[in-house]
């Protein structure tokens, strides 16, 4: 591959994968507003108009980033100055980097070369999202010890009990997952969810590991820290460890929570939905199970597979905003319950089952 | 370009570890703990140990380095409670000790290795893989591998005896 | 490639700095996290051989080293936490009371 073209698509790669999170996460802010307003039966998010329109509140969007620019950025007096600015980009950086093993098409062919649609193809992928998820608990606590404040305090000890609780369910249903998928590198997995059974019934992770996918579902939603399982944040009466943060810098955590919540849904439709996958397309085109198809070039069929990608991502963010509209936040204790006493046995069932099947058909 | 990034992390490694022992708020040297971890983790990739280097980042910096973070936090150490180190004749007893001991170990590494050819043996691209390490793992190694499990229990059943919340484990006179 | 020596130097002076970091530290959490930094430069020395003899056996005995450093960082840990209840404090000149 020559070097011009090497750099131009690691670059166009790079770009891809950064502006695609942090494109969905502004859209997220906004449905943050618009569908708690649509399932609360309100109107909501109208009053910013530009050229008289409020453009089903897009234009609240601008005014919010205006205002969180403008704002004081205050530092606390007794705090450490140096952690608590460099808090929130740890927990943004983390939650970022994840997304260069995220396999986000297959491949494109330019100029007779072919180019994988992921910036670094690791053979240890799964590991590396793990390893960055596990790291992103570091902005949580650094943020509510460096504001030398007990209530921020307080919310970055329960926010680093929570994300380690929840990273072991994690953990235990990915092994699940790459049990029933039997390798590690991120495109391998989707690969191998593009076979069908009985010709016509897409072998999607999920139809292997469905406990896997729930446990690992319930477990994200956790590791994202919204509601139901809001208490790091606890924004409307306990308060958490972004008390002392205003500003950017405040908005940076608000942001890291809308790209986790589009990390989690790209690992959930990376590892149990096919990830790009489109069902019945191939490589050469559309193969119909009841006979016939289309025939389509193999460039425009993976352009349709980023298109599938980003929208099935798009749907789980919708589906976790919808179920965060939806349920009411647990206690604390029953957080822990939930991680330790139901998700955690569950996983390791979910592994021994998992490891017996692929023993047996094997 | 590989001694570029060798002089690097290392220069980094030896940097926070300094930084590490000196610093007098325990934050401080949980944060350049995690340097230190992170530095190792490029000189494993370095070494094609991808395996252990992921494993580096996940059990050492995400778990072990939070499990510390979280008890300094627990303890709210954040006075300069150690403001100077050991008394003066410790300390310096101690920097000697420690750099003859830097010394010593540097030149038995000097003493061997000047004696073996100074390139490294050719290895396959699976080395140090996950396929790899879990063969041996679950092979040639498996006693080991099942001990470590035992001896996570009884590290779990010890951390809860000492650190859990006990009514009869307060002296008598606190009790009244 | 860049030779075993190197690495090695490396590990030894990580090694010696955690001695130094043992010898004259007060505060108890930074001499465990200082045993921590010997145990890495034992793995950095381990994983260096094995690339050496290209043998991954190596490998096992560090993911061993590691299951060993987190039992020692849970037990240690609540020993600290289980000293801080009763003493107040995790300065070790301050733990003395076995002094005669």
């Amino acid at each position: 591959m020559n070097a011009v073209l090497y750099w131009t698509s690691t670059i166009a790669k790079s770009a891809y994968i950064l502006v695609f999170p942090l494109t969905l996460a502004f859209f997220l802010a906004w449905a943050e507003r618009k569908q708690s307003a649509v399932m609360q039966d309100r109107i909501g998010a109208n009053r910013a108009k530009f050229l008289g329109r409020p453009f089903l509140g897009l234009v609240h969007m601008v005014c919010d980033a205006v205002k969180m620019f403008v704002k004081e950025d205050f530092v606390p007096d007794s705090g450490h100055r140096v952690l608590h600015t460099l808090a929130p980009f740890l927990a943004m950086f983390f939650a970022l980097i994840t997304f260069a093993v995220i396999p986000f098409g297959y491949q494109l062919t330019i100029a007779g070369e072919t180019i994988g649609l992921q910036v670094a193809d690791l053979n240890v992928g799964i590991l590396f999202i793990f390893a960055m998820a596990s790291l992103g608990v570091y902005g949580m606590v650094l943020a509510g010890w460096s504001s030398n404040n007990n209530y921020a305090l307080l919310g970055g000890i329960r926010a680093s009990a929570q994300m380690i609780s929840y990273e072991i369910c994690i953990g235990m249903t990915i092994i699940g997952a790459i049990l029933a998928l039997g390798t590690l590198s991120m495109q391998d997995l989707v690969i191998r969810q593009g076979y069908h059974y009985f010709g016509w019934l897409p072998r999607w992770g999920v139809l292997l590991q469905p406990l896997g996918f729930l446990l690992f579902f319930i477990a994200g939603i956790a590791e994202t820290k919204r509601v139901p399982f809001d208490m790091p944040e606890g924004e409307s009466e306990i308060i958490g460890f972004n008390l002392e943060y205003s500003s950017m810098k405040f908005a940076m955590f608000l942001f890291t929570d809308f790209i986790e919540t589009v990390l989690i849904a790209a690992v959930t439709v990376t590892l149990f939905f096919g990830g790009w996958q489109i069902p019945w397309l191939f490589e050469s085109g559309f193969v119909w199970p009841w006979g016939g198809g289309w025939e389509i070039h193999p460039n425009v069929v993976n352009i349709l597979r980023m298109a599938a990608f980003a929208a099935k991502v798009t749907f789980f963010c919708w589906l976790m905003m919808a179920i965060r509209w939806t349920l009411p936040r647990f206690r604390y204790d029953q957080l822990m319950d939930l991680g330790w006493k139901w998700l955690l046995p569950l996983s390791l069932a979910n592994i021994v089952v998992t490891a017996l099947v692929v023993l047996l058909v094997n | 370009m590989d001694f570029a990034v060798f002089w690097i992390a290392a220069g980094v490694a030896g940097a926070a570890a300094i930084n590490l022992i000196f610093q007098s708020k325990p934050i401080n040297s949980v944060l350049s703990l995690v340097v230190v971890l992170f530095a190792l983790a490029v000189l494993y990739l370095q070494l094609s140990a991808e395996f252990i280097a992921a494993l580096q980042i996940i059990i050492y910096a995400g778990a072990i380095m939070v499990l510390f973070l979280f008890v300094v936090m627990l303890l709210n150490l954040n006075q300069d409670q150690f403001g100077s180190n050991r008394k003066p004749g410790l300390r310096s007893f101690g920097v000697l000790i420690g750099g003859t001991l830097i010394i010593e170990i540097s030149l038995i590494a000097r003493a061997f290795v000047s004696s073996s050819p100074t390139d490294g043996q050719v290895v396959a691209a699976e080395f140090g893989s996950v396929a790899q390490v879990g063969r041996l793992l679950f092979g040639e190694y498996l006693l080991p591998f099942e001990l470590t499990s035992i001896l996570l229990l009884i590290a779990v059943a010890g951390a809860l005896v000492l650190a859990g919340k006990r009514e009869e484990a307060q002296p008598p006179e606190e009790r009244s | 490639m860049i030779p075993l020596s190197h690495y090695l130097l490396v590990s030894a002076v990580l090694f010696g700095l955690g001695t130094v970091g043992v010898l004259i530290s007060r505060n108890l959490i930074t001499i465990l996290m200082s045993v921590e930094l010997m145990l890495n430069a034992a793995n950095l020395a381990l994983i260096s051989f094995a690339r050496w003899h290209a043998d991954p056996g190596a490998h096992v005995f560090v993911f061993i080293i590691f299951v060993v450093a987190a039992a020692e960082a849970a037990v240690g840990l609540s020993l600290v936490i289980a000293i801080f209840r009763r003493k107040n404090t995790v300065d070790v000149d301050e733990l003395n009371i076995l002094k005669g």
